[in-house]
């Protein structure tokens, strides 16, 4: 299967979105962007959790310099920045939560013979996006108030 | 008469080096298709113009295209429904593009394969030599039927990101067909398509963009297919999944008697 998928690639001119299709591949709705939403939050959980340990290196060089790094991190960009990292962990825990129970086939219903407009699992189950979106937006805004006061 | 603009791909090998988009006036006619329109162009404008088609209704599953940036079958796809007067043909997305609208659908049909598109019987003889039908339930065949409506267009593969970015992952359509012949009572092929969809480039890294069901033509539901195929096979593994029956044979017709005589014949027999 290798062998002849790389050759009808190499034969014809390849049409692969690759990974710009993350960003835009066409109008999809919903759950297609959400798929990029949870990935562009998860890769940004780790840029944080990879800068949180190398901030957190600064203190083998002592308290003058870990004084110095937080007097940076105090500044507003960084507060900025950190509401950005809890606003990506709500979206990134509670699309997770719905990622899992639906990968395992859980709220999707049962197949159903196809009639006539088709309207497919997860179109059927929208409510369950929208409440979570829903929360999140709640959750994010508290998170916000939280932040300022 | 109202006129509609077609901007179409085109890409000759051997000439271009990579494909270029084309515009073409086409006058509108009621009830007119995407398809109607490139076979207008085809016939009346550019005769170089190629595309795959046959059914034109919906059926085969030959001209899926990417049209106005998603993917559908041209031949089902009404330009009115389109609400614009401008349409943008393009060959489907994460196939290689054989010549202007034709894709090269070999990657689908090797994969299709892989899976072993087909019952697997556990009685090899009576696979081989079958003396009566395995009998199904309604609610056996409720389970899978969904499934079986795929007519091999391609559209799902088109609209998978995990497709775009990974090409040995073996996309949604074979890995819904993989589970609706799992489910099948009368197969024993369970075993082999887990083991071929676990592995490092399988069914794991389907992410439930749900694309490939959005863009499914004959709602066959590919996302939900592989859902389920997930949720068998962490029950296989974790062994809570029930073991499946397999299906019986039916009876031969025992002989009868039939409950009115038949008449004796009115019209005398020469």
């Amino acid at each position: 299967m290798k062998t002849k998928a790389a050759g009808s690639e190499n034969r014809h001119l390849p049409n692969r979105l690759g990974i710009k299709s993350w960003v835009w591949g066409g109008n999809y709705t919903l759950e297609r962007y959400l798929y990029t939403l949870h990935r562009v939050t998860g890769l940004g959980l780790l840029l944080y959790i990879t800068l949180h340990l190398a901030m957190n290196g600064f203190r083998l060089g002592g308290v003058e310099s870990w004084i110095d790094i937080m007097e940076i991190l105090g500044m507003s960009g960084f507060k900025v920045g950190e509401y950005l990292v809890a606003a990506a962990f709500i979206i990134h825990a509670l699309n997770g939560g719905r990622l899992i129970l639906q990968h395992l086939g859980y709220t999707l219903g049962k197949p159903k013979p196809p009639v006539y407009p088709y309207v497919d699992s997860l179109r059927r189950r929208r409510p369950i996006v929208w409440a979570m979106l829903a929360l999140i937006v709640a959750l994010a805004v508290y998170v916000l108030i939280v932040f300022v006061t | 008469m109202q006129e509609l603009t077609f901007k179409v791909q085109r890409y000759l090998p051997g000439k271009d080096k990579k494909a270029y988009i084309q515009q073409f006036t086409v006058p509108l006619r009621q009830g007119m298709t995407v398809l109607d329109g490139l076979i207008y162009i085809k016939e009346n404008v550019d005769n170089t113009l190629s595309f795959r088609s046959s059914c034109r209704m919906g059926i085969c599953g030959s001209c899926g295209m990417f049209i106005n940036n998603f993917p559908m079958l041209a031949c089902h796809t009404p330009v009115e429904e389109l609400g614009t007067d401008r349409i943008e043909v393009r060959s489907l997305p994460n196939f290689p593009v054989i010549r202007d609208l034709v894709a090269d659908l070999d990657l689908l049909f090797e994969k299709h394969k892989s899976i072993k598109p087909y019952i697997i019987s556990p009685d090899t003889e009576e696979a081989e030599e079958p003396t009566a039908e395995f009998l199904q339930s309604g609610e056996e065949l409720e389970g899978y039927v969904q499934f079986a409506y795929c007519v091999k267009c391609g559209l799902c593969m088109a609209a998978c990101p995990t497709v775009a970015t990974d090409a040995l992952f073996p996309g949604p359509q074979s890995l819904g067909q993989a589970y609706r012949y799992c489910t099948d009572r009368r197969d024993a092929g369970v075993e082999e398509r887990f083991h071929q969809a676990d592995s490092r480039h399988g069914v794991w890294l389907c992410h439930l963009a749900g694309a490939c069901s959005e863009a499914c033509p004959k709602g066959v539901d590919p996302a939900l297919a592989i859902q389920l195929l997930k949720r068998a096979m962490v029950f296989d593994s974790l062994r809570l999944k029930k073991k499946k029956k397999p299906a019986s044979i039916a009876q031969p017709l025992a002989e009868s008697k039939p409950k009115i005589d038949v008449p004796e014949f009115t019209v005398k027999q020469p």
